[in-house]
Order: C-alpha cells, then sequence, then structure tokens
C-alpha cells in the first residue's frame, strides 16, 4: 500500500461533525475511521464517579454515522478512552448505546472490547517492587493511596489494538487509552513507520483543532506515506497551515519536541512542516524513540467527600473593600459554632470580581470591581455536614457586621431560593504515575463479542 | 521600542498538560518577530515570575518552538486539577497576565 487513510470524525466522541465533513471523508476511501473519547481535563470526576462527560444522545448520534460507515465498507471503526476516562463502567455505557445502535439499524458483527482497569494489587505490588514513579509534578505513591483509590486504569499504547484488529474485530472499542493509538494503531498495522503513525495520530485526535478557524466538531482526513504523513481538512472554510498544524503539537504538552507515550518518545527535533496545498499540510522526519523498560500510565481517582455550595453576589462598595475580613470573621463563627462537633470540613470562598479565576495566580491584588460573585463551597465527609456547614456560613456572611456598615438588613444578594446546592461527590486524582510493565498487551483484557446476532 | 505581547501574538492561551501542569502557548504573528522577542530573552523565568507571583522552582520549562513561531511556558499548578480549592478545572483562563505583558525590543 502507498498510502494509508485515516478519517477522524471529531475532537472528541459526542462532539459532533457536520454530515457534509463526514460524507467528504468517506469519498476519500479511508481504511479506517477512528475516534478519541477521553480526556482528563474536565477533572477527577468522571473518572471518580464512572460517569461520561459526554451525553449518550450527543455519543449515540457520532457513532450511528460511523459503525454504519464502518460497517458497509469492511473498514475498523476504533473508539478510544470510551466514556471520557476509560474505566470499565465508561466502557460498559458505551458498550450499551453501540448494542442500541446495532438493533435500529438491524447491524451484527464482532466487536473487541478492550479493557483498561488495573487491580489495586498489580499496583501495590509494582509499588513494592519499585516499578512505579510519579509523572511529573505528582506526588510520591502510597500503598494507602492506592487503597483508598476508587478506580484505576493504565492509558494502553497501540499494541491491544492491532491485536483487536488482527482478531477481526469490526469496530473496536477501548478503555483507556493514549489519544493518538487509535489511529496509529491501523496504519502501523498496515505497516507504516511507527513514529510517523503516532505523531500523525497526535494530530488527528484533537480533530479540526490542527485547522483554521480550528474546530472541535468537524473531521479531518489524515494519509501517511512511507517517510510523510499529511492532513486536509475536509470542510471548504478551513485550512491546515503549517503553523496551524505545527501549533497543534503544542497544545496540551509541557514540550513540543520531546512527546511521551506508552513505550517511548517521539522525537521532533528533526521535523519539518510544509504547506503541501492551500490548506493540506505535510510532514516528515517525526522519530518514535523506545524506551529502555517499558512504561505505561495510571490514572486514578479518590473520594473524597460531598460537596454544597451557596451562589450569591455583593454590591455594597463598603463590604467589598472589607471582604477580605469579613471572610475571615466568617471562618472564625464556623469553626468556633461547630468546635464541640470536631466535624472535618473544607470552607471556601470563591470571589469572582477579585481572585475568583486565578486564586494565587492572580497578579492583581486589589479588585476594581464594582460587583463580587461570591460562590460559597462546603466539602465534608457527608453531604449532611456540608449542608451544615454551607449553610452556616452563608447565613453568618449574610448578617455578619463590619466596619463601616451602612446594610444592617443583609450583605448578600442570592439569585436563587434555595441559596444552597448539592454538587454531591467530591473526587480527587490520586494516581498520575507510570507502572513498568513486562509486555504493552498484559495488563489489558480484549473479549470479542458478536454484536446484534439474534437480535 | 517598546511593545504590547497582545500586538505581536495572535494566539496566547492557556491549558492543563496533565493534571499537575499548566502549560501556557504564545504564538506569534510571523517569524522575524518571533526571532526578535527569542533574541531579547525578556520571556524568561524572572519575567514569569513576577507575573505569575510563583517561584523559579514551580517552572517547569519555557520552550522556543520555531515551526509554530512559539514560546511554551509550562509551570506547577499550584494545586492539581480538581483539589479542593480548584477555580479552574481545565487551566484554561490563565493566560490573561501575559495579555498586559510589555516587550522592550
Amino acid at each position: 500500500m502507498e498510502e494509508y487513510k485515516i478519517l477522524s470524525a471529531t475532537a472528541i466522541l459526542g462532539y459532533g461533525f457536520p454530515r457534509k465533513s463526514f460524507e467528504e471523508g468517506l469519498k476519500r476511501n479511508p481504511h479506517a475511521i477512528a475516534v478519541d473519547a477521553g480526556s482528563t481535563d474536565p477533572g477527577p470526576y468522571y473518572l471518580g464517579a464512572g460517569i461520561s462527560f459526554t451525553d449518550k444522545e450527543a455519543v449515540k448520534r457520532d457513532l450511528e454515522f460511523m459503525i454504519s460507515a464502518g460497517l458497509e465498507r469492511n473498514i475498523p471503526v476504533i473508539i478510544g478512552t470510551a466514556g471520557g476516562s476509560g474505566a470499565k463502567p465508561h466502557v460498559d455505557w458505551c458498550r450499551k448505546i453501540i448494542e442500541e445502535i446495532a438493533q435500529e439499524y438491524n447491524q451484527s458483527y464482532w466487536l473487541a472490547i478492550i479493557y483498561s482497569d488495573f487491580d489495586k494489587q498489580t499496583v501495590v505490588d509494582g509499588l513494592r517492587t519499585g516499578r512505579i514513579s510519579p509523572l511529573g509534578p505528582a506526588p510520591e505513591l502510597t500503598a494507602e493511596i492506592i487503597q483508598n483509590a476508587t478506580r484505576i486504569v493504565g492509558q494502553m499504547g497501540y499494541e491491544p489494538f492491532i491485536k483487536a484488529i488482527e482478531g477481526g474485530a469490526q469496530v473496536i472499542l477501548a478503555g483507556r487509552a493514549y489519544d493518538p493509538a487509535v489511529f496509529a494503531a491501523p496504519a502501523i498495522h498496515a505497516g507504516f513507520d511507527r513514529g510517523l503513525a503516532i505523531h500523525l495520530g497526535k494530530i488527528l485526535e484533537c480533530a479540526s483543532i490542527c485547522a483554521v478557524p480550528g474546530s472541535g466538531s468537524d473531521c479531518i482526513m489524515g494519509y501517511i506515506g512511507k517517510d510523510y504523513f499529511r492532513v486536509e481538512p475536509l470542510n471548504p472554510i478551513r485550512k491546515c497551515t503549517t503553523i496551524s498544524v505545527s501549533a497543534h503539537t503544542l497544545y496540551e504538552k509541557t514540550n513540543p519536541y520531546f512527546l511521551p507515550g506508552p513505550g517511548g518518545h517521539l522525537d521532533l527535533t528533526q521535523t519539518e512542516f510544509i504547506q503541501e496545498t492551500e490548506n493540506s499540510v505535510r510532514v516528515r522526519g517525526t522519530r518514535y524513540i523506545p524506551a529502555e523498560k517499558f512504561t505505561i500510565k495510571l490514572e486514578g481517582a479518590t473520594l473524597i467527600g460531598f460537596r454544597t455550595v451557596s451562589i450569591a453576589g455583593a454590591r455594597d462598595p463598603v463590604m467589598i473593600s472589607h471582604i477580605d475580613r469579613i471572610i475571615e470573621g466568617v471562618r472564625e463563627r464556623v469553626s468556633d459554632n461547630f468546635a464541640d462537633k470536631q466535624l472535618k470540613y473544607d470552607l471556601n470562598f470563591i470571589l469572582y470580581g477579585k481572585n475568583g479565576v486565578m486564586g494565587k495566580l492572580e497578579p492583581v491584588k486589589q479588585t476594581q470591581s464594582h460587583e463580587l460573585g461570591i460562590v460559597i463551597e462546603a466539602v465534608s465527609d457527608s453531604q449532611e455536614h456540608s449542608d451544615t456547614i454551607c449553610a452556616f456560613a452563608r447565613s453568618t456572611m449574610l448578617h455578619f457586621g463590619y466596619e463601616g456598615r451602612r446594610a444592617t438588613a443583609g450583605n448578600l444578594a442570592f439569585p436563587y431560593s434555595p441559596s444552597d446546592f448539592h454538587a454531591g461527590e467530591v473526587y480527587a486524582f490520586s494516581i498520575y504515575h507510570l507502572i513498568e510493565v513486562d509486555s504493552p498487551l498484559l495488563p489489558f483484557t480484549t473479549e470479542f463479542v458478536r454484536i446484534g446476532e439474534g437480535g | 521600542m517598546k511593545i504590547n505581547l497582545i500586538d505581536v501574538a495572535n494566539v496566547i492561551r492557556s491549558k492543563n498538560s496533565g493534571p499537575y501542569e499548566l502549560t501556557l502557548d504564545i504564538m506569534f504573528n510571523n517569524r522575524e518577530i518571533f526571532e526578535e522577542v527569542c533574541a531579547s530573552k525578556q520571556i524568561n523565568e524572572a519575567k514569569v515570575c513576577d507575573l505569575y507571583q510563583i517561584n523559579p522552582e514551580d517552572i517547569v520549562n519555557i520552550v522556543e518552538f520555531i515551526p509554530a513561531n512559539a514560546i511554551k511556558i509550562t509551570i506547577k499548578r499550584p494545586i492539581c486539577s480538581g483539589d479542593i480549592g480548584e477555580t479552574d478545572v481545565y487551566g484554561a483562563q490563565q493566560h490573561a497576565p501575559l495579555l498586559n505583558l510589555k516587550l522592550d525590543l
């Protein structure tokens, strides 16, 4: 094969794409259709709670197009990091959607499901044998942190996908996967260079974000040849330029010349970006450097409590000028009032108009705003305790006396009744570490399932 | 000559790079101005520390990426994304101080 062609449907499964762009992609006779469905960006809640940050109907809509086209053309459809975080509940959620589609469209085919969950004992053993190291600024792991994790997933590379393709899967549904792997795997399987395939995957995984104007909800086409790859937008309003494509290499990465992934890293020091046509870019020179030891990235989240929030505003200039002292006073009252109860809680005040967005990083120390938005947040070991702290902080702040106060009827404007809201379970990322593995395949289990038979 | 960064860079953005790091991208309008800014070394550790009220050990790296006419600054997040006290889970609004940056070229 001279050139292998991959259709990337959208930046994240469920973000959508114009039907016309998808059809343009199909006209180019792709050899595979792939999509990345996940991200850690929406925070630890989704991994911990086992819930997708994308909506079911939107995911179903995208998959209807992709699976129907894949089956019709007998080309693989590959989904990575199902359900946003890729743990078993996320994968099973997406599998249900796939089964619904099969029933409605009368489809029958082989589905490969690749799970990425790590059991705690494996991680504890890894820690004991010195096979775990923190990633970047993550803290050192302990056995206790591992035991307390609600869920742990490992980020698979391209290898399990190749195994699923070789097994005859027409649709591959994977748990947590390195974002480029779903695009790189079929190209590597077809015999193309690993470094180029992974770099292409890195660009395709965010679909049209690498074009101008950029979009996270539009298709893009990738082509890989012997010593190059190309990217081309499928919507006539977009162009890929050397700047837009190389700029995407920066996106959400620490160092664009050195991009680590499962089992090795991409070296971009020799990479060239060439404007091929008015709207497509050719890339060459990217190299894959295998690591001495094969490592997999682990992600884990742990339940740390329950949250209640209250939303209010302040418009009184005297109050605004005293806001720091008022908050200090409210904290003291809350602490003193429940001193005998020994409640364990965190109480935070987010002040929009002061430093609500940047917190500690905010260089502007003195607010110039005529009004403040205030979020009072309590996190404790039960929803009831968080309710108690939040409600007490809210009522204390409402009637708090401060120096120079004229407005003796109340300090806060509440947009809603009730003023306090349950935000439910609170999770934190607790594991963000590398684990050495003996094989890129072993930690991941693959099941082949006949879909739609007898349905 | 004093210039405003916002006048010579058409992309100035921030985002998480994993849950423990925040990365800031500055993409310049053209190669000439990019090279001029790089040569001036005015986007440096001291400037970043000053803009973000952080210490040099909180800076992961500052990289000049030639293909995109870009300078990339990565810093440690004050807390891990989504931990208690979070204000910007995605880290998408931490670029603002760069918009006021002035350079002497």
